[in-house]
């Protein structure tokens, strides 16, 4: 790998060397490295683009990176990774895209991640997109995330894109046994003349299935966003969703949470805002001798945090 | 060490016409003074406090601090001339922890230690508040105390509080006085001006100014003030409505 996707890597996966435990690392199309464990196989797809991740049941305490860097203009690829987590298993799954765009052609990674969780796993999988590079060819990721959370199993997803993506679209689907319990974090910070649209599409099927949904976003520059959560709650089931979003300069923001009962024990909340920093925040740190560039910096890395 | 000169504030009302918030007011704090600035509601005490950090612009006058004038600087370039404020409601952050408020406030990186030695300072268990964040989930009282912590932190020649007593219960009130007690014997040249309705604050200043309908109605030494205010029941029972 050349300095450029040394430097995606650190970004999307905080990666500065070959990671312990499995992975597999694909740069601009092809796989360049990849291990595995005795507990985690990493196979390649034969019919379509992509991996089958498989966790033998009961690995405990073992870690999967997947990161992928593009720095190639103008290079699309679509790829499917799924990932089959046997029973009581604790791990935790690192994603990610970054791409680097110094030409003029639209550079583009599309992924569907289909993860299979079963009965009383533990999976944290955490997802970061990043974009770089002087070049007007515009950097898009369409992220698609599809979740089937057996009985009393638990997924905490995080997903991040701080800067430099032209273009996205991310979908998250879930469906909740009995018993199951989701909690997913989302930050997300447009710049520019970007545009952000995330999905959240949850089914709460299972008897005491929970979920929780919490994006904190900050829109700036000409940027636009859409945040939409639609929680189902099938059976006895929690279910929260909440946007917490800040506008800034000409940004767009549209918040679409929807929630639907369809059981008497479901229990359903959403919550939305949307609004400019504080004048009074800006004041309180400028009397503390910043100035009001670095009040607003402080705000809004504050937030994302 | 500061001076106002002439100084006027007028916002427009709701008729448009022009209404004099502060008018032409005149008053001079030397250096190592204790100065508490009481009087009736509405009567311009915060607004004052506002144009001395820069929060307010003043439509007429002059302010020196320290010999500079001041007027047109911004409220970040007063911060860093020496001039802190306690804001009378506190704002919120989200995402914003106690420790990392406090540090910005000490301008440099600050260990845990000293972080926490401030709060103690103001009677909050450092440990359990130290990696709070700045939000809703404070009670009014907590996060006025947090308030009066960066004060302490940005350790600064003159410091502001406007009402620093307000939604803070009894224990910590005593703990309070000891605060600008402290902070007043520090050194020789450190001033500290507090705009309060208290008698018991009132009762350690140095000094009292009472201001009324935008003008300086009195000021001089506490011993000579107090008294006329406590007897002066008909026209201001403010420094009592507290108690």
């Amino acid at each position: 790998m050349d300095a450029i996707q040394k430097e995606l890597l650190e970004q999307v996966a905080g990666l500065h060397e070959m990671p312990a435990g499995a992975y597999n690392i694909r740069a601009n199309g092809e796989a360049v490295a990849r291990s595995t464990t005795a507990h985690i196989d990493i196979v390649t797809k034969t019919d379509k683009s992509g991996i089958d991740i498989v966790i033998k049941p009961g690995t405990k305490k073992e870690s999967v990176h997947i990161p992928v860097v593009l720095s190639q203009s103008g290079l699309t690829e679509m790829v499917y990774n799924d990932f089959y987590i046997g029973d009581d298993c604790d791990v935790t799954i690192v994603a990610g895209c970054g791409i680097h765009n110094s030409g003029d052609q639209m550079s583009k990674h599309d992924g569907i991640h289909t993860f299979y969780i079963g009965k009383n796993s533990h999976v944290k999988y955490v997802e970061k997109h990043y974009g770089s590079g002087e070049g007007t060819g515009e950097r898009i990721m369409n992220p698609e995330t599809v979740v089937e959370l057996q009985e009393n199993s638990f997924m905490e997803l995080e997903t991040v894109q701080i800067r430099g993506v032209d273009s996205t679209r991310r979908s998250t689907r879930a469906t909740l046994a009995d018993g199951a319990k989701i909690i997913v974090t989302e930050k997300l910070m447009t710049h520019g003349k970007q545009y952000a649209e995330t999905s959240f599409d949850v089914d709460l099927n299972g008897e005491g299935s929970s979920a929780n949904v919490i994006s904190r976003a900050v829109a700036r520059d000409d940027s636009r966003q859409l945040f939409l959560a639609k929680i189902n709650g099938n059976n006895r089931c929690v279910g929260h969703s909440e946007c917490d979003a800040i506008i800034m300069d000409n940004a767009k923001i549209s918040a679409v949470p929807e929630i639907t009962a369809n059981h008497l024990d479901a229990e359903l909340i959403h919550e939305a805002a949307i609004g400019k920093i504080a004048g009074e925040q800006i004041v309180k740190l400028m009397t503390l001798g910043l100035t009001e560039a670095q009040a607003e910096a402080q705000i809004v890395n504050g937030f994302l945090k | 060490m500061l001076q106002l000169e002439n100084l006027s504030f007028q916002v427009a009302d709701e008729s448009d016409s022009r209404k004099e918030i502060i008018k032409n007011l005149n008053l001079t704090i030397d250096n190592h003074r204790f100065i508490v600035i009481t009087g009736p509601n509405g009567g311009g005490k915060s607004t004052l406090a506002k144009l001395i950090m820069g929060i307010e612009k003043p439509t007429g006058g002059r302010i020196l601090f320290n010999g500079q004038d001041i007027t047109e600087l911004s409220i970040t370039e007063r911060a860093k001339c020496g001039i802190s404020f306690a804001f009378q409601q506190p704002v919120r952050f989200k995402g914003i922890k106690v420790k990392d408020l406090i540090t910005l406030a000490a301008g440099d990186a600050l260990s845990t230690a000293g972080a926490c030695e401030y709060l103690s300072k103001v009677g909050l268990c450092a440990r359990d508040y130290i990696n709070r964040d700045v939000d809703a989930s404070l009670s009014g009282g907590e996060l006025k105390r947090i308030e009066i912590a960066t004060v302490l932190a940005r350790n600064t020649a003159l410091s502001v509080f406007d009402e620093p007593e307000a939604g803070i219960d009894l224990w910590s009130f005593n703990n309070l006085i000891k605060v600008f007690e402290d902070l007043h014997d520090i050194d020789s040249d450190r001033s500290l001006i507090i705009i309060s309705h208290q008698e018991r604050i009132l009762n350690i200043a140095d000094e009292i100014v009472v201001i009324a309908d935008g003008q300086v109605k009195a000021q001089g030494r506490r011993e000579n003030i107090l008294p006329e205010l406590l007897q002066d029941t008909g026209s201001c029972r403010f420094y009592q409505e507290v108690q």
